[in-house]
């Protein structure tokens, strides 16, 4: 095992504070906006791209935690892990804007299954896609509209974004021995 | 992660995990019966059968919804409408839905012990919804569950079971699932309604309602069940009702934040005084609210995620 650190915390608040403008900017202004980020791996940005927007826009946007573990695919298989999170969306999605936040975007499948998790609470207009890292090895036609960093991976590395609460936030790469 | 048992007969063969786990798992559910669309597609295509030979409203309900917001399909069979009454044995009752594949069948019997029976014999997940005077897992993880959301713990508090212990599921499976997790149980009832030595399960006994209430933190009060007693273990109704009730008299010798707990049927004016089944210390309602939690927790767990 070998890890290795690509980005620091610096280099994260910089990509967080540009896909935080990008937003903005696609859809001009925050007007109808909500951030919904998906458990748990978009919890803590999501905070994070809140409190951004807000540094940015002046205004705090409605925040929402959605947990996609009873709509994924694989969870007869036992690929899935079994621990289900709390949902937390405290207002209704009709019409609205909505941007889905996580962490890493690997094979698609958690946002196919987080997408008709939100249908559940209402129909919103739209449904864009944040995500800081990319990884690609997609399983499914996904895309994201906002993508912090492309970091092409090998399937059998694991990569994290780390956003600690101490402010030692970091992006990880772990690459088995043999890999 | 995972349960590390494959079906659900009793509380005492859970791990102190296994029921953090389960517990934790139907915090999560809750809200799915609150929105709006009251449905997740966890178990499509998942058939879920209850078999009750013993009837019941609540728990049957309880399962049958629990399963159909997981969009499991969901069957009810009972005894009176099967082929129980024309002489089929529970192996072969068993056997016959085993051939139909189902995922996980829900089982309640007037026998103690049918549902490690069934286990034995069949390749489905087994439920126990109440086996004679065995076991009720799924009541007692329910109370546990309600306890911890009006307490916010479970460890170190005095739990008081009044009723007919003798011949309680509720109560048996309750005295194991609270031991487990620390509480400090307390039975009372007649003498003629107290096992023999239900002292060696841990439990204090008394049979004068005021000590057994004294510094309560949770009291439970157990139903009545008028249709079993022939008058054999009290003299009436109404002097069971006289000196073992909860009612505004009897309930000042718990604490004051006591939280009153009933796994219904109630009988108003028997067992409990109808001001208290409705007062603020009464949790009885949400004591079913957190029954289909558990409920959903459980089929999840069970018929849904792998078993290795």
């Amino acid at each position: 095992m070998s890890e290795n650190i690509i980005l620091d915390e610096k280099n994260i608040a910089r990509v967080i504070s540009r896909m935080a403008h990008e937003i903005i900017e696609h859809n001009s202004g925050i007007e109808g906006l909500v951030l919904i980020g998906i458990s748990m791996g978009g919890n803590k940005l999501c905070e994070r791209m809140r409190d951004c927007v807000e540094r940015i826009e002046g205004t705090a946007l409605p925040l929402g935690i959605i947990d996609a573990t009873l709509y994924r695919d694989d969870i007869r298989s036992g690929t899935a892990q079994q621990e289900v999170h709390q949902t937390d969306i405290a207002f209704s999605l009709e019409g609205k804007d909505v941007i889905l936040i996580d962490d890493v975007l690997f094979t698609g499948r958690t946002i196919r299954a987080a997408m008709d998790a939100l249908m559940a609470f209402g129909r919103p207009k739209t449904i864009q896609l944040a995500v800081f890292i990319d990884r690609g090895h997609r399983e499914l036609p996904i895309r994201a509209d906002y993508v912090g960093k492309n970091i092409p991976t090998a399937r059998g590395e694991k990569i994290a974004l780390e956003l600690d609460a101490s402010g030692d936030d970091r992006v990880v790469i772990t690459k088995n021995s043999n890999g | 992660m995972g349960l590390a048992i494959k079906h659900l007969l009793d509380v005492y063969s859970l791990s102190k995990e296994d029921v953090m786990y389960i517990l934790d798992t139907a915090d999560t559910f809750k809200d799915i019966s609150t929105r709006d669309i009251k449905k997740v597609p966890t178990l499509r295509g998942k058939t879920v059968i209850n078999l009750f030979f013993e009837p019941s409203t609540r728990t049957r309900t309880s399962f049958e919804l629990a399963g159909k917001r997981l969009s499991a399909d969901t069957i009810n069979i009972s005894a009176s409408a099967s082929s129980v009454t024309k002489g089929e044995t529970l192996l072969d009752t068993l056997k016959n839905l085993e051939a139909m594949n189902p995922d996980a069948v829900v089982m309640r019997h007037l026998a103690s012990g049918a549902a490690h029976f069934a286990a034995k014999h069949v390749n489905f997940a087994i439920i126990n919804a109440g086996d004679g005077r065995h076991a009720h897992p799924t009541q007692a993880l329910l109370d546990l569950m309600t306890i911890r959301d009006c307490k916010g713990k479970a460890d170190g508090l005095k739990v008081t079971i009044v009723g007919d212990i003798n011949r309680s599921r509720v109560a048996r499976s309750n005295i194991h699932l609270l031991s487990k997790v620390g509480c400090d149980v307390s039975v009372c009832a007649p003498a003629s309604m107290i096992p023999a030595g239900i002292e060696q399960l841990g439990v204090k006994v008394h049979y004068n309602i005021k000590d057994a209430l004294d510094g309560a933190d949770v009291v439970m009060m157990l139903r009545i069940q008028k249709e079993r007693h022939g008058g054999n273990y009290f003299p009436t109704l109404r002097e069971y009702s006289r000196y073992f009730s909860l009612n505004k008299e009897t309930i000042k010798y718990a604490k004051e934040d006591v939280t009153v707990m009933h796994p219904g049927p109630i009988n108003r004016g028997v067992e409990i005084a109808s001001d208290i089944a409705d007062s603020e210390l009464s949790v009885i309602l949400p004591q079913v609210t957190n029954g289909l939690a558990i409920r959903m927790a459980l089929l999840f767990l069970l018929a849904g995620g792998s078993r290795q």
